[in-house]
């Protein structure tokens, strides 16, 4: 496959009266063509902001892209979306790079009507006429399940549920049949059943359009069935990279590990006692000094505290950032000994 | 599920209804009700955590609430420990609510700003005139030992902690009064999912130190499945199924039991790469007209005539698994 999207030492700032907010540390990945790529981490840790920066959607100031390249295109087409003009990134945003977010509630405007909020991103980059644009609404709206899709066009947000309003904001995602789509936690805000109804969705349009996805989301759960590979993010970092498979059989970061255990399972029988991480995330402005996630890491050593690990190579297709082999001592209780 | 608490019951909820009228209008005159709990029957036993799932707007909040007398119910009885709160005088019930406390789910909304910790988890003491001046900051600082708070805390405020640390705060002041009964409102939703395994042993610590009964509400049938003993489904103000908690997974009788448990996603992309999930057409339809026969009938993958023209009944099919479907005559 080749690769569509190659984002290289991305750092984000904030810059505010509390002192610097480093959102993003120096992140470097790429998403194939037709791939989906999760990215996992709680919240605050630069997860979204990341994704953000891509098309330069922060706020600025406060925010600001410090450093760092968004490679995006194929082959002859390749370019650094933090370089090219302002006019020029629009062409990308909702039209080459599609983008859900997460509360459907508020990012649908509430005084225009569904029909013309999916028609507007079809007339400014595909330059459709108006009823053009609207005859492909409504297939658009018919595509992500909406029923009787034709006769709603003219209604507005509010007279949608939850699940439907999400809807929209897909079938606004797909509406140029972008190359990349962005899903900032698209099911964060909705019940289980409903949940279920959208990745249903979104993995079968994946599958008839092709396209890639980033999928962001602190659902470990939702992961497992969707995604293809998955990054684990920590304070900024990148602290875990991995084909799905690889990363739920052999989590390879204590961080990872650590989420893996802390989750309550549907199909576990036993009430065991959760195994749950002790303290709380760093604070961006402060960070400690060596690896961010020393203070509550139970494979701890010295190196820990001094040095922040750089994402490695520890099995193929499977990158980490630890200072400790988590696997070469099994069972896991006893003191790290593996030590790069 | 152990045997020791079934001959004691501490709370008992019988065809419980919480209507909260519509109007419309100068006159407000009222058009109709939204119909948020629509007739009810559960026990809770001393010593176990009851799990009540649902999806939003289900009605399993409202129910947490009227069981605390918070709302006044339509219809119905509540019975804690033998009487009924529906009947006390508001007096009686005041000293009543010593004995039952509430955890609500956001930790950000649910704590005054104002407040200094100390004054938040000495409130309850105060309002019950429970012990001295002296003795309430004794108790407040071990509460906050208690929910694993350093003591020297109580005098900051709400916003100088994190969302996990919030909700301790919440849990010392639910435990202030000595309570035997502690509601809690979906407790660990509004926090990162690291946290949320702290919150969820210590309230199972709890349990085990003081011996309390939960009613745990939730919508992550995960967590309920890990918390709870026996476990009630509710659906647009009725509860449809409620069974043990291995009972239920193992065998869940009613179509909406079934298609919320196969939605719920499993970490593990083995088992979801095998998974089958009943993906349920439509929405929840609104509570204010809620359809005549079973509730569910407009979304069940498996509905029949009878479903759409009349309600079944909430029944026993032994070992205290109860359901409300055609299915099951």
């Amino acid at each position: 496959m080749s690769t569509l999207l190659e984002v290289n030492g991305l750092e984000t700032r904030f810059y505010t009266q509390e002192g610097v907010v480093r959102a993003v540390n120096g992140i470097s990945y790429h998403v194939d063509r037709g791939e989906t790529l999760a990215i996992v981490g709680e919240s605050g840790c630069g997860k979204s902001v990341g994704v953000l920066s891509l098309l330069r959607l922060i706020p600025q100031p406060p925010g600001r892209i410090t450093g760092g390249e968004v490679l995006f295109g194929t082959n002859g087409d390749r370019r650094d979306l933090l370089q090219i003009s302002e006019d020029e990134i629009r062409q990308v945003r909702g039209n080459r790079i599609g983008m859900i977010f997460q509360d459907p509630m508020t990012s649908l405007n509430p005084i225009r009507t569904i029909g013309y909020q999916v028609s507007e991103t079809l007339m400014l980059h595909h330059h459709l006429g108006k009823a053009a644009a609207r005859k492909r609404s409504a297939e658009l709206l018919e595509l992500v399940g909406i029923p009787q899709a034709a006769a709603r066009l003219d209604d507005y947000p509010h007279q949608f549920s939850g699940g439907m309003r999400q809807r929209v904001m897909i079938a606004i995602g797909l509406s140029c049949n972008p190359a990349l789509l962005i899903a900032d936690e698209p099911t964060t805000a909705l019940d289980v059943t409903i949940q279920a109804q959208i990745t249903d969705l979104v993995k079968r349009l994946r599958d008839e359009i092709g396209m890639a996805i980033i999928w962001i989301t602190h659902d470990l759960g939702i992961v497992a069935g969707l995604a293809h590979r998955v990054i684990v993010m920590y304070a900024g970092y990148i602290v875990e990279e991995g084909r799905v498979k690889d990363l739920y059989r052999e989590p390879r970061h204590p961080y990872t590990i650590g989420l893996l255990e802390s989750l309550p399972r549907l199909d576990e029988g036993r009430n065991k006692r959760l195994n749950s991480i002790e303290g709380f995330p760093p604070d961006l402005v402060n960070m400690p000094q060596g690896c961010p996630f020393a203070p509550r890491c139970r494979f701890k050593v010295d190196r820990c505290e001094h040095e922040n690990p750089k994402l490695e190579t520890a099995a193929p297709s499977h990158n980490v950032a630890c200072w400790v082999d988590v696997t070469v001592h099994q069972p896991r209780e006893t003191t790290p000994t593996g030590v790069r | 599920m152990n045997a020791d608490y079934v001959q004691d019951l501490l709370v008992e909820v019988r065809g419980l209804k919480m209507w909260f009228p519509i109007r419309r209008g100068v006159l407000q005159r009222r058009v109709g009700d939204v119909r948020a709990v629509d007739g009810v029957d559960f026990d809770i036993y001393r010593g176990e955590t009851l799990g009540l799932v649902g999806e939003s707007g289900c009605g399993k909040s409202t129910t947490g609430r009227a069981l605390l007398q918070l709302y006044r119910p339509t219809e119905g009885s509540i019975k804690f420990g033998g009487r009924d709160l529906v009947k006390l005088p508001s007096e009686e019930m005041r000293r009543m609510r010593r004995q039952m406390q509430i955890i609500f789910q956001d930790p950000y909304a649910s704590l005054n700003p104002r407040m200094t910790v100390g004054s938040i988890v000495g409130e309850p003491l105060e309002v019950h005139n429970i012990g001295s001046r002296a003795e309430r900051l004794e108790r407040v600082a071990e509460l906050l030992g208690v929910v694993g708070l350093n003591p020297s805390f109580v005098s900051r405020y709400p916003h100088e902690f994190s969302g996990g640390q919030r909700q301790r705060i919440g849990i010392a002041r639910a435990l202030a009064v000595n309570p035997s009964f502690i509601v809690c409102d979906e407790p660990i939703s509004a926090l990162d999912v690291s946290i949320q395994a702290q919150v969820i042993n210590l309230l199972e610590d709890l349990q085990a130190t003081f011996g309390l009964t939960y009613l745990f509400i939730a919508h992550d049938l995960s967590v309920v499945r890990h918390i709870a003993d026996r476990i009630a489904v509710m659906y647009l103000g009725k509860i449809m199924e409620l069974a043990g908690r291995d009972e239920l997974y193992r065998n869940p009788m009613h179509p909406y039991s079934q298609a919320l448990l196969s939605a719920v996603p499993i970490p593990d992309p083995y088992i979801e790469e095998k998974r089958q999930r009943i993906i349920l057409e439509g929405d929840v339809p609104s509570p204010a007209d809620p359809p005549k026969g079973c509730h569910f009938c407009t979304r069940c993958p498996r509905v029949m005539d009878i479903c759409v023209a009349q309600e079944p009944e909430f029944r026993d099919y032994g070992g205290g698994h109860h359901v409300a479907c055609w299915l099951h005559p």
